[in-house]
Parts: C-alpha cells; sequence; structure tokens
C-alpha cells in the first residue's frame, strides 16, 4: 500500500543525510557522527569535497546577486538543507530589503533547524516538501505567503537535482516548476558531472557509492542532460559553465582544482 | 577594493607618513593572512571580500601589539572571529598562528619604540590568546549547533510522530466512524480487529466476532465462487473481490452483505492481513425482494401477475430437452360484468379474491401456476415433464370443477363458470409466449361463443381463422386504397317469363395471399372497424356505373335493376342518402333502378330516425328490399311501417324445397308470406334456386323474381350482358 501524503515517513538519525553531510563538510557542527563518518568515507575517494561545496556556495552567491540586480527578488530555494552562512536569504535580503526567500527541502531535519533559524523572519521561510513533486510545493500556505507568482521568481536547484534519480522524472519536475513561473523567471543550477572532476571517474565512482549505499544515489549527468533542464529558459552568458567560470568576480586561474567539479547556469524564461 | 598585494614576505618599505605606513603594512598584513587561510575556510566570500572581512582584526592585533598596559583580550576576540567566519578548520588557527608569528612584529612593530624581546615575547602571547579565543570559539560554535542540529532532530521526530499520531488518530476515526463494517484478519482466517459497526451488524457483541475465523462463515447460500476467490486472496493470487454474502447473526438470523475482502501486503509485497469490507444489504435485498414481489404478483389477489407469467411462460417455452413439455389453461370467467356491473366492483373483487384462492387450490404440484393476466382473466401454467396423461385436460377439468361449487357473496349464492382455452406442446418449439398466449386466447373465445362453462383445446385451423380474421382487418385500409376489390353480379330473374330482371352487386376482395375473399369473410370485419362506410360507396358507386352502362348500351330491354347491399353500419351513417343521390346524379341512373337490400335484423327495433334516410331515398324511387327475411323475429304488423317494397325471402326457404316430396308446411308458409307481401304491395324475390321444379313451384306459389345457381353463378359484369343478350334475342 501507497503511503497516503499526509502520512508523515518517520525520523531516523542513525541514517546519514545529505544535508548534514553538505554541512560537515562546509565545516558545520549540524551533523551526527553517522553523518561525518559517510562524509569522510566520500572523502577518502574525493578528498576536495568541501572545496565542491564551497564552491556552490560561492556560485550561489554570485547568482543570487546576479537576480537581484536584474530585479528578481523573489527566491524558490529547493533542496537548500541545513541553513548555514552565507543562505541565500542572507545574501538577497542584504542586496534587496524587498527580498523574499522561501525554502524547500524533504528532509524533516533541515526543516525543523530552518524554521528555527528562520524564526522571526517574515520575508522567509520554509516548507517541506519534495522536489518531484513540485505541486506540494507551489500549493503550499508558504508559497502562497512569499511568492507572487506573476511576478518573476529566480527558482534555485543548486546542487539537488543529482541526488533525482531518472525514474523520477528530474526534468519533468523541473518543467512543471518552469510552467507554474511567469515568464523572466531565473532557474540558478548546479549538477554534479564526471566530466568537471579532477580525478578519474572510477576514483569518483568510489564516492558515487558512499552516497548510494546511504540510499541517497547521486547521480552524475552529462553536461547535454543538464543543458536539458534548461528546456524553456535562455541559458544567460556565459552559459552552462564549470562552477567558477559563471560571472567570476576573481581571477579562475586562482581557484581550487576541485571548485571546477560541476556545471553551473543561469536560464531566463522566455 | 583593498590594495592588491605587492608580494608576500616583501621587506616593508619606509613612506613619510608613519600613519599611512602602519595602514599599508596592515594591508599587505592582511593579504598575507588571507591567502594563507582562505584555501581552507568555508566561506563563500571571494577572496578580496574575505581580506577585507581580515582588517578589522589586524588592527586589534596591531594595536594589542603596542598597547599599554598589555592585554591579550583582542587576541581572544580574533579568535573567536575566526570561528565566526567559517575558518573553523583547525588548519585555518595553525596558518593564523604561523602569519602572526612570522609577520605581526614585522609589519605591525614600530621599530625603536619597544625592545625587540618585548615585542616578541607579546607577540608569542597574542598567539596563545588567539588560539585560546579560537579554541574557545569553536568549542562554543560545536556545542551550539550540535544543540541546535539536536533539537531540531528532536522537533522534527516530535513533528513526525505528531503526525503519525494524527494519522493513526484519523485512522481510527474512519475505522471506528465509519458505515461500513471493517474488520482485519489474518492469512489463516483469524479475526484481529472489527470496527463498531462491523459488530453491530453481527448483532452487537464483539466476542461473537473476536476470536472467530473467517472460515466459520460458510453460508449455505454463498455464491458459488466466493470460498475459490478467498482461497485465491490469501495465497496472494489475487488482490481483491467482491461478492454478496450472506453470514448467520449471533441470533441466528441472515445478515446480507455486499462483502469487499482485499489483500494487504506488507513493505517486500508479501500477503500479510486480509481487509473486509462489508456494508449490511439485509434491508435493501428484503426491499428488494418486496419490490420484486410487489412487480410481479397481482396486488388484489395475490397471485402471481402477468410479467411473472410471462417470466415462467418464456423459461417454459425455451427449456431444452426433449420431453419438456408445457400446458396452459386460459381462464375467462363467463358473465363476469354482469355480476360485477349489478352487484358493484366492491364484490366482484371479493369474487375475483375467491376464484383466485380456489384457481390456486388446483395448481399445487411442482411445476404449476396459477397466475391473474387482468380483470376477470387467469391462467394456469404447467410444466411437468412429459409422461402423465393429458395433464393439461385434467387441470382444466380440475379448474371448472372448483369453480362449479357456488360462491357465497353478501349472503348470496353466486354460480361462477368459465371459459378455458388450452394450449400445450413442445418446449423449445417456435412459438413465443405471446403467440402461445394469443392460441389460448382465441380457443377460450372458441369456448365462450361453445355455450361456456367449458374447456376447449387449441387447434391450429381455428387459430389460423382467427389470425387471418385478424390480418384480414389490419389488411382491409389498405386493401380499399389498392384497389383489391371487385364485385360480382348475379342475375335477378323474372319468374314469369324467366327474363333477366336485374343483377345483384356482390362484393369480393382479391387478396393477394389468401387469393379472392367472399363478403362473409371481410364484411363483419370492416363492419366492426368502421371501413363498411368508405368501402360500402365504392360498392355502391361502382355498381350504379355498371347498371348505367348496361342501360345505356341495352336501352330496348327496358330498365335492368341493380341491387346493392347495405350493412347495419352503413344505416347508420349520416350521410348515406347524400352519398346516394351523389352516386344517382352522377351516373345518372334512374333511381328506380336502384335497390338497396336491407337485411330484416337490421330493421328489429328500428325506430323512425333510422327509418327516415330510407323512407327519403324511397321517395325518391330508390327500392329498399328486406333482405334475408323469414330468420329474425320480425313484427309481421311491423312492415306496413317500413319504407319497403321488396322482400327477398330467405335460402332457407327454398332449401325446404329441395325435399321430394315438399314439405306441405313449408309451402303453406312460403305461399302465406307471398300473399301478405302481395297485400302489402311488396315483391317477393327469392334467392338459392338451384333446380328448375324448385323455380317452378316458386312462381306457382307467386314469387315475382328468383336468383340463384339454377340461372346464374356470380360472375364479372359482361356474363350479365351476354345473358342479356341472350334474352333480347
Amino acid at each position: 500500500m501507497e503511503r497516503p501524503a499526509w502520512a508523515p515517513s518517520g525520523i531516523d538519525i542513525s541514517v546519514p543525510s545529505v544535508s548534514r553531510i553538505y554541512d560537515y563538510y562546509l565545516g558545520g557542527s549540524h551533523n551526527f557522527e553517522v553523518d561525518r563518518e559517510a562524509a569522510r568515507k566520500a572523502m577518502e575517494f574525493v578528498p576536495g569535497l568541501p572545496k565542491v561545496m564551497q564552491s556552490n556556495r560561492a556560485f550561489m552567491r554570485r547568482a543570487v546577486r546576479f537576480a537581484v540586480d536584474e530585479g528578481v527578488t523573489q527566491f524558490l530555494d529547493i533542496g537548500s538543507g541545513i541553513p548555514t552562512f552565507g543562505n541565500v536569504h542572507e545574501v538577497a535580503q542584504a542586496a534587496s530589503p524587498d527580498a523574499r526567500v522561501l525554502y524547500v527541502d524533504h528532509d524533516p531535519v533541515a526543516v525543523a533547524h530552518s524554521e528555527a533559524v528562520l524564526a522571526g523572519n517574515a520575508a522567509a521561510a520554509v516548507v517541506a516538501a519534495d522536489l518531484r513533486k513540485p505541486a506540494d510545493v507551489l500549493g503550499s500556505p508558504q508559497a502562497a505567503r512569499l511568492l507572487d507568482l506573476d511576478r518573476p521568481v529566480a527558482l534555485l536547484l543548486v546542487s539537488v537535482l543529482h541526488f533525482v534519480e531518472e525514474q523520477d522524472e528530474p526534468h519533468r519536475a523541473v518543467a512543471e516548476l518552469r510552467d507554474a513561473l511567469p515568464s523572466g523567471s531565473l532557474l540558478i543550477l548546479t549538477h554534479a558531472s564526471y566530466e568537471t572532476m579532477p580525478l578519474p571517474q572510477e576514483t569518483v565512482g568510489g564516492a558515487v557509492g558512499v552516497y548510494r549505499d546511504i540510499r541517497n544515489p547521486l547521480v552524475m549527468r552529462p553536461k547535454d542532460e543538464v543543458a536539458r533542464f534548461f528546456d524553456g529558459f535562455e541559458l544567460v552568458a556565459p552559459g552552462l559553465v564549470k562552477l567558477p567560470e559563471w560571472r567570476p568576480e576573481t581571477p579562475v586561474e586562482q581557484e581550487d582544482p576541485y571548485a571546477f567539479s560541476g556545471f553551473a547556469g543561469v536560464g531566463r524564461k522566455a | 577594493m583593498p590594495a592588491r598585494p605587492s608580494g608576500s614576505g616583501a621587506e616593508p618599505e619606509e613612506p613619510a607618513d608613519p600613519d599611512l605606513v602602519l595602514e599599508d603594512r596592515i594591508r599587505r598584513f592582511a593579504t598575507i593572512w588571507s591567502r594563507a587561510i582562505f584555501p581552507v575556510t568555508a566561506t563563500s566570500l571571494t577572496r578580496p571580500e574575505f581580506e577585507g572581512h581580515l582588517l578589522p582584526w589586524v588592527r586589534e592585533l596591531s594595536g594589542a601589539l603596542h598597547r599599554r598596559p598589555f592585554d591579550t583580550q583582542p587576541a581572544h576576540r580574533v579568535g573567536a572571529a575566526l570561528v565566526d567566519a567559517h575558518c573553523t578548520d583547525p588548519d585555518a588557527l595553525s596558518r593564523t598562528l604561523g602569519v602572526v608569528d612570522s609577520y605581526l612584529v614585522l609589519y605591525c612593530g614600530r621599530p625603536g619604540a619597544e625592545p625587540a624581546e618585548e615585542l616578541r615575547a607579546r607577540c608569542a602571547r597574542l598567539q596563545h590568546a588567539l588560539a585560546a579565543g579560537f579554541a574557545r570559539g569553536l568549542r562554543q560554535r560545536t556545542l551550539t549547533e550540535q544543540e541546535a542540529i539536536a533539537r531540531s532532530a528532536l522537533a522534527a521526530r516530535a513533528a513526525a510522530e505528531e503526525a503519525l499520531h494524527a494519522t493513526e488518530a484519523r485512522f481510527r476515526a474512519v475505522f471506528d466512524g465509519a458505515a461500513v463494517g471493517i474488520g482485519i484478519a489474518d492469512l489463516d482466517g483469524n479475526i484481529l480487529e472489527v470496527n463498531g459497526t462491523l459488530t453491530r451488524m453481527f448483532g452487537g457483541l464483539e466476542h461473537h466476532l473476536r476470536n472467530r475465523n473467517v472460515t466459520d462463515w460458510v453460508h449455505p447460500e454463498d455464491g458459488p465462487q466466493v470460498w475459490r476467490m478467498y482461497g485465491e486472496l490469501i495465497r496472494g493470487e489475487r488482490e481483491n473481490f467482491r461478492v454478496e454474502k450472506p453470514y448467520y447473526r449471533g441470533d441466528g438470523t441472515a445478515l446480507w452483505t455486499n462483502l469487499s475482502v482485499s489483500l494487504l501486503r506488507d513493505a517486500e509485497g508479501r500477503p500479510q492481513y486480509q481487509l473486509a469490507l462489508m456494508e449490511d444489504t439485509t434491508e435493501r435485498r428484503l426491499l428488494n425482494l418486496r419490490l420484486r414481489y410487489e412487480a410481479t404478483h397481482d396486488a388484489l389477489t395475490g397471485l402471481p401477475n402477468r410479467t411473472l407469467f410471462f417470466e415462467r411462460l418464456d423459461k417454459a417455452l425455451a427449456a431444452a430437452g426433449g420431453d419438456a413439455r408445457f400446458g396452459l389453461c386460459y381462464l375467462d370467467l363467463d358473465g363476469f360484468k354482469a355480476i360485477n356491473d349489478s352487484l358493484g366492483h366492491s364484490a366482484g373483487d371479493r369474487l375475483l379474491v375467491e376464484v383466485a384462492d380456489r384457481l390456486q387450490s388446483c395448481a399445487t404440484r411442482p411445476g404449476e401456476m396459477v397466475a391473474r393476466l387482468g380483470g376477470d382473466e387467469f391462467v394456469a401454467l404447467t410444466t411437468r415433464p412429459v409422461g402423465q396423461d393429458d395433464e393439461t385436460g385434467e387441470l382444466a377439468r380440475r379448474i371448472l370443477s372448483v369453480l362449479s361449487v357456488p360462491i357465497r357473496l353478501d349472503g348470496r349464492e353466486l354460480t361462477v363458470r368459465g371459459s378455458i382455452g388450452l394450449v400445450e406442446g413442445p418446449a423449445g418449439g417456435e412459438r413465443s409466449p405471446a403467440e402461445v398466449l394469443r392460441s389460448a386466447d382465441i380457443t377460450m373465445y372458441r369456448a365462450k361463443s361453445a355455450g361456456g362453462n367449458r374447456y376447449e383445446r387449441a387447434d391450429p385451423e381455428a387459430d389460423a381463422r382467427a389470425i387471418t380474421r385478424h390480418g384480414l382487418t389490419t389488411a382491409l385500409p389498405a386493401a380499399l386504397e389498392r384497389g383489391e376489390f371487385f364485385i360480382e353480379y348475379q342475375p335477378l330473374v323474372h319468374l314469369g317469363d324467366g327474363t333477366v330482371h336485374g343483377a345483384e352487386a356482390l362484393v369480393r376482395w382479391c387478396h393477394p395471399q389468401h387469393g379472392v375473399l367472399g363478403p362473409d369473410r371481410f364484411i363483419p370485419l370492416a363492419e366492426h372497424t368502421g371501413l363498411i362506410v368508405p368501402l360500402g360507396r365504392w360498392v355502391l358507386q361502382e355498381a350504379v356505373r355498371q347498371a348505367r352502362f348496361w342501360n345505356r348500351s341495352h336501352s330496348d330491354g327496358g330498365p335492368l335493376r341493380i341491387n346493392v347491399n347495405l350493412s347495419p353500419t352503413q344505416l347508420h351513417h349520416p350521410g348515406l342518402v347524400a352519398d346516394t343521390v351523389d352516386v344517382l346524379e352522377r351516373s345518372g341512373l334512374d333511381p328506380g333502378a336502384l335497390c338497396l337490400e336491407v337485411t330484416e335484423s337490421a330493421l328489429i327495433g328500428a325506430d323512425e330516425d333510422l327509418l327516415k334516410p330510407l323512407r327519403q331515398l324511397a321517395e325518391m324511387g330508390v327500392d329498399i328490399a328486406l333482405d334475408d327475411f323469414g330468420t329474425g323475429y320480425s313484427n309481421l304488423a311491423n312492415l306496413r311501417r317500413l319504407p319497403v317494397s321488396v322482400l327477398k325471402l330467405d335460402r332457407s326457404f327454398t332449401q325446404g324445397m329441395q325435399t321430394h316430396p315438399v314439405d306441405p308446411v313449408d309451402l303453406k308458409i312460403v305461399e302465406g308470406i307471398v300473399s301478405l307481401a302481395h297485400s302489402l304491395q311488396l315483391t317477393v324475390t327469392v334467392e338459392g334456386v338451384e333446380t328448375g321444379a324448385q323455380a317452378e313451384q316458386l312462381r306457382e306459389l307467386g314469387c315475382d323474381t328468383a336468383q340463384g345457381w339454377y340461372y346464374a353463378r356470380p360472375g364479372a359484369p359482361d356474363r350479365i350482358h351476354s345473358l342479356l343478350l341472350a334474352d333480347a334475342v
């Protein structure tokens, strides 16, 4: 029997969570030993994982500022994880006092933590929903309160789509979200890919195996498949590029080799 | 923008302004520091931004290096600030300490202000403080974050438990409040859980259900598939099934349900439980049975009605197998209408109820049924297999016998008789229920017209006749339109001289299937449907036209008369006179050449209103003949007041004269009639003359004209023509 939508899954903190692993990579302590153990295992294969995460965060920061510069001040961040420093709402609200941010995650602990962090922030909220069910995101009361879907929205899918397996139809989910957003909306996206890693695929595959073992499979996609997420969007310059190459503010050649591990791009809905 | 560093480890230059010099050195220090630790931070700031972030801390450290009294607190704060800036990696501390150790005195020391040893010592103590501040900040942050994430995990778990609890509460509410009975059992059939509705359905005592096994509930009226499907379900071969199933309640009464059983599987898909949903349909079923009963039974007598009878008859007729037979008695009470009319409907109804009871007592054997079709029509059906001799006849005799006992009604004894049409035959035949019933109906009428209080057996020929009568009736209107009627003429001969005096027009129907039909076959039908009026008009028109033709082409032989029959309905038709006048005027025939024949019976008891049109016609000169005279009970005295000029003696008189010797009484009667007629100025025509002796005798008795086979059979108009020519010769 399929679990009804209103029946939540249980909370089991003995199972590693990608949100908390991510926090660990970023030097945070919002994690448990199971998370750290998984993270350390993955780092045995790819020691630069923290740099990858940092590079993602740096891209996100540049992209959010870009969005505000473009006049887009509504942000829908799906797969937001454990809120840590330099979050979307911090960057966005620093750049524009009008900025509104809706975080979405399906990890109940991440959501509970976000609620605690965002308490008292009227212009930001979190909703427990799944990227694979866009209707749950768009139909939430928080979305109704924070987002005006008649005005452009910046949809952030940073470091999340590579956790959606093909059978869950990530392209369909993105298209569904796209269709709900007005023209002028932005898609801010990063995605892991073997092509971008400074290591042989077999080595990276070890880290991928760790994620598979914790039942959060990491799906590395080639560039053209990542590009397909932008169907219905027009990529802004410089297009779909390696993370640090997207509108860099400092010389790209000074970046750590691991910082290039992933594609990043921003598209505008026609 | 922070100044771009010119290079690490370079000797500081000596600008003129000491403040500017210090600021420049502070920036250089920040550049070196940021380069050292940026790679090990997790910040999302760019390196230049990060460097700018470090600048105030360099000033703090620089200030602390020289402050008097010496205070390490600023270094402590810087250590903590590093943690706040997400430089939580231990390498960030060691690299920071390395940079401070190597460059703080070099860039921020004021040469000559303090002894070099003191600056080194101060720098060392600042490093200790910075390290302590970092450690304390990191410890604080770690504890805070650990606590925060633990709290979040607890909150999430609490929320999940709450939601789960709400889910369960909702499920419980659905389970408890459902209008359908819900039960869960394991795969061995042991009942694990039942809801209140199910308990109430079974009589309200939970122990009747708990600890019971599903297989205890085998019921004799279970559908044939129920337990097979149950077996498939618990073996995991089917996901669900839905049946109508009866149960015994605790008190032994029947509980009828719409039962839906589903298989519940575990997470791995293995069958685990069975879930039964039951809807109590007992009352609905009773209601349906009652509605079905009402729809198939007669409200007055309680007997099966027409609907049920046809269902059974249908089944009986469709029954396969060579030896299956059916028999049917169609009963109509004799004279029931009179009882109803004289005693009232209520008495009539009670009579029907009594008759129904008696009939029911006649058909008590298996395979027998009695139904009321409506009014006073009943039917008894028997579907017993062949073997018993004349089963159906026996049934009919039983029915007549039970009816022969008088019925007491309101202190009166009523004798009720019935006429029965009996049909029997093999099942699986070609006849439809409607055909069988029609045959029974026709046969019943035969019994009735034979005097009633009897049964008749269906006879295919009699049926065919009746069926043809039905067919003819419906075909009549189209036949007139299509010109299927024609007229034959039979000569009327003067008995005195043997000349042709005229002819009687006799209508025939050339039916496409049945061939030529005489008037006796269709005139009563036309009379019944009213088609006689247009048909009669056509005959009159045609005959008059023909007479006019003869008279014109044969003017020397004196006027030739044409006799046309008028039926009772035509007699009553208000257009009779006008139509006749119209026909005569159009053809130009002398009214005196037309004779309309009216039967004696049509004029019995005729009042002046009915006679008026005939009188009008007679006044115009049209002869009126009284046809079939002597068959009815006419009042001879009445003859005077009828506008009649001709009597046509019925053929029964002439038949009496064919015997040898002729009955003298017959002769006297005819002689008397002729004498009477002549005294009333009426001429006498005789029909059915077949021999010369007859003709001679009738002439001697004084009859005026005759017709019959002796002279000519009815024939085509040209036959008359040739007879006329023969006369003329």
